[in-house]
């Protein structure tokens, strides 16, 4: 197991710098370029960066909403045979139910969320624009944000959730 | 078993309460049973007057013919996973190992426990492709015949869903299987590539600190994962107890990482991009958060901590007579070696010190054994681990102080919170049945 073990140096070696490890590596991996991988790279990071262009309201995402999305999660987003996206029920015990409202960290996993999982039977079928919408709709039904306000790549990553300054890093020393 | 007698051969005496005899009349170290051997106690030690043994039907014929890829016997088939979503309605599915029917420490791979947020892609693996991106110096992307040709390492590790146990957050203790509470933790041995090898090849930017690593299964479920894990003892693993991962388990990839919670160890991998800053994922900071009795919540809670419990005797199991028995169980630890292993008949007043299976590996299971004499008295089995690096389990009162309980009973297939890593206590009564106490 000797490849496995941490080699104190081998971050350093490694930045930018020719392979040091192994004195000759396999290099079966091909080189791509990021252009041919946009299809898959389709994470949004707290900060915004990922964020595409476009943007959506609560009035678009309700008409969203109330054709893709109310089957499972409800009338208004109350729940269905699905979680509840609206709501925000106090944390009054350790198995409190989770919501958008009253524990999600980051207006951006919504977006990154709804991107890349929903509507559950047929993810990643959404524009991009929509996607803004329904983040705009669920955001705005828990009072996060204004019935106006439009969600973009700028306004977005400026939401700041109810929950966000309630988390404690369990293993900083990992990191 | 069979004892040899050796010509200065101590009785073996209780060296805890309730009957727990030393451990090191397993280890073959000229102690003998108390009773089974210098008096020859017990009925079953006279002639029985049984039918005298004869052939059987399958002794006086031809047997099956042997099968391109076998399965157990058909009396094994209660030997199953307990499924929590079997008609595939839109939501998780968990699949949990019957700890109970198992022994040793290897899971097979067909009872590996499995947890799948939108069902199991049917992945072509000549089409899967993992690709290594974001800031490093040269994106790569690998399909699984290169990887399948890069310089290997096989390893044990345990997996174990951060909510393994959560039935024990339970207010009271839910009558339920060793399976329904612990079953979403198996041990196998995994083969792959080290991260670390791949990452050489890509190249880090010192700046990247995180790596997010993505499914390709419908949700492209994606949580993120330090740099440093990835360089320390992290695979991109192939292969499961000698076969290609089971497609529950990731076929045909799935990352590795030793130790820490099963969702971040991304199944059916397709994609690593290294970044400066954590994804911030539905999985990281909405669902393997966990809500602290003051309302906050851990995040990135990455290790499993150290645990054990017993599976022989357990819940369901009951002992038909007093006499000898074995008890054992499983101990693992996120943080490497179990060191020590101790073990209760009498609620945690007295503890015996229970044989550990060899080899002892890091961040795998370890099978304990304690030979016990039950004497027909009620009695509650627990047992207590320590790993190599001093951590300990801690007691339920301990546990609870910190962790808190939920505030309504769970159904033992639900999820109060995650990371129980506090002890697991059997009761006994004179009947021999078998009930889930705390203790
Ligand atoms: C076929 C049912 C179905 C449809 C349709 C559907 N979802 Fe979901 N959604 C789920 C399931 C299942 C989950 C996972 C959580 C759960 O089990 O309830 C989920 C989770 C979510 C979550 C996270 C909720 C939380 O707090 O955990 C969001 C946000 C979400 N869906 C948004 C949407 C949006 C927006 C649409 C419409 C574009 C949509 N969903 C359509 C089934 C569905």
């Amino acid at each position: 197991m000797s490849m496995l073990k941490p080699i104190p140096s081998l971050l350093l070696a490694l930045a930018f710098a020719a392979p040091a490890a192994l004195a000759e590596p396999p290099g079966l991996g091909k080189p791509i370029a990021e252009t041919e991988i946009k299809a898959w790279d389709i994470g949004i990071l707290p900060d915004g960066t990922g964020l595409p262009a476009g943007s959506g309201t609560a009035e678009q995402g309700a008409k969203i909403y109330a054709e893709k999305c109310v089957a499972c999660h409800g009338e208004g987003g109350k729940g269905g045979i699905s979680a509840a996206l609206v709501g925000a029920p106090p944390i009054k015990s350790i198995d409190a139910t989770k919501t958008v409202a009253n524990f999600w960290g980051y207006s951006t996993t919504v977006f990154d969320y709804v991107r890349r999982a929903m509507p559950w039977m047929s993810p990643r079928t959404l524009t991009d624009d929509e996607v803004y919408a329904l983040t705009a709709f669920i955001l705005a039904q828990n009072k996060i944000i204004g019935d106006n306000d439009v969600m973009n790549a700028q306004t977005l990553p400026k939401v700041k959730m109810p929950n966000a300054d309630n988390f404690i890093i369990k293993f900083p020393d990992k990191i | 078993m069979t004892i040899r007698k050796r010509r200065y051969a101590a009785p073996l005496e209780p060296v805890a309460g309730n009957g727990l005899l030393d451990r090191r009349a397993l280890l073959g170290r000229g102690i003998m049973f108390a009773g089974a051997v210098s008096t020859g106690v017990g009925s079953s030690r006279t002639t029985a007057a049984a039918d005298p043994l004869r052939d059987d039907p399958w002794s006086l014929e031809t047997g099956a013919i042997t099968p391109a890829l076998q399965t157990p016997s058909r009396f094994e088939k209660d030997v199953v996973r307990i499924l929590s979503n079997p008609n595939g309605e839109p939501r998780t599915s968990h699949a949990r190992t019957p700890h109970h029917l198992l022994n040793g420490t290897i899971t097979p791979n067909s009872l590996h426990f499995s947890i799948n947020h939108s069902g199991i892609p049917d992945i072509d693996p000549d089409k899967h492709r993992l690709v290594i991106h974001g800031m490093v110096k040269q994106p790569l992307v690998f399909t699984v015949d290169s990887l399948a040709r890069y310089p290997m390492v096989s390893r044990m590790a345990f997996v174990e869903c951060a909510g393994n146990s959560a039935g024990m957050f339970s207010p009271q203790p839910l009558q339920a299987s060793v399976q329904a509470l612990h079953g979403l933790v198996s041990n196998a041995e995994w083969t792959g590539v080290p991260l670390s090898t791949l990452l050489e090849e890509t190249g880090i930017d010192p700046k990247a600190i995180w790596m997010i690593a993505e499914g390709a299964d419908s949700l492209a479920l994606s949580r993120s994962l330090p740099v440093k894990k990835a360089l320390d003892d992290a695979m991109v693993a192939l292969y499961q107890n000698g076969e290609r991962i089971m497609p529950g388990n990731g076929y045909p990839m799935r990352l590795v990482l030793p130790g820490w919670e099963g969702n971040m160890q991304v199944k059916f991998l397709r994609r690593l991009k290294l970044t400066d800053q954590p994804g911030m994922t539905y999985f990281e900071t909405r669902t393997y958060s966990q809500i602290l009795p003051n309302g906050k919540a851990y995040r990135f809670y990455f290790v499993n901590e150290v645990k054990s419990f017993i599976t022989h005797p357990s819940f369901g199991q009951a002992l038909k007579e007093p006499g000898y028995y074995e008890i054992s169980g499983i101990a693992y630890s996120g943080s490497g070696r179990i060191a020590k292993v101790m073990v209760s008949a009498d609620g945690g007043k007295s503890w015996a010190q229970a044989a550990l299976q060899e080899p002892v590996q890091s961040k795998a299971f370890t099978r304990f054994r304690v030979p016990w004499r039950w004497d027909g008295q009620p009695a509650i089995l627990q047992s207590r681990a320590w790993d190599e690096a001093g951590n300990v389990q801690p007691l339920r009162a301990q546990f609870v102080a910190e962790r808190g309980e939920a505030a309504k009973v769970p159904s033992p297939l639900g999820f109060a919170n995650q990371h129980y890593n506090s002890l697991t206590s059997w009761a006994i009564d004179s009947k021999g049945e078998i009930k889930h106490v705390y203790a």
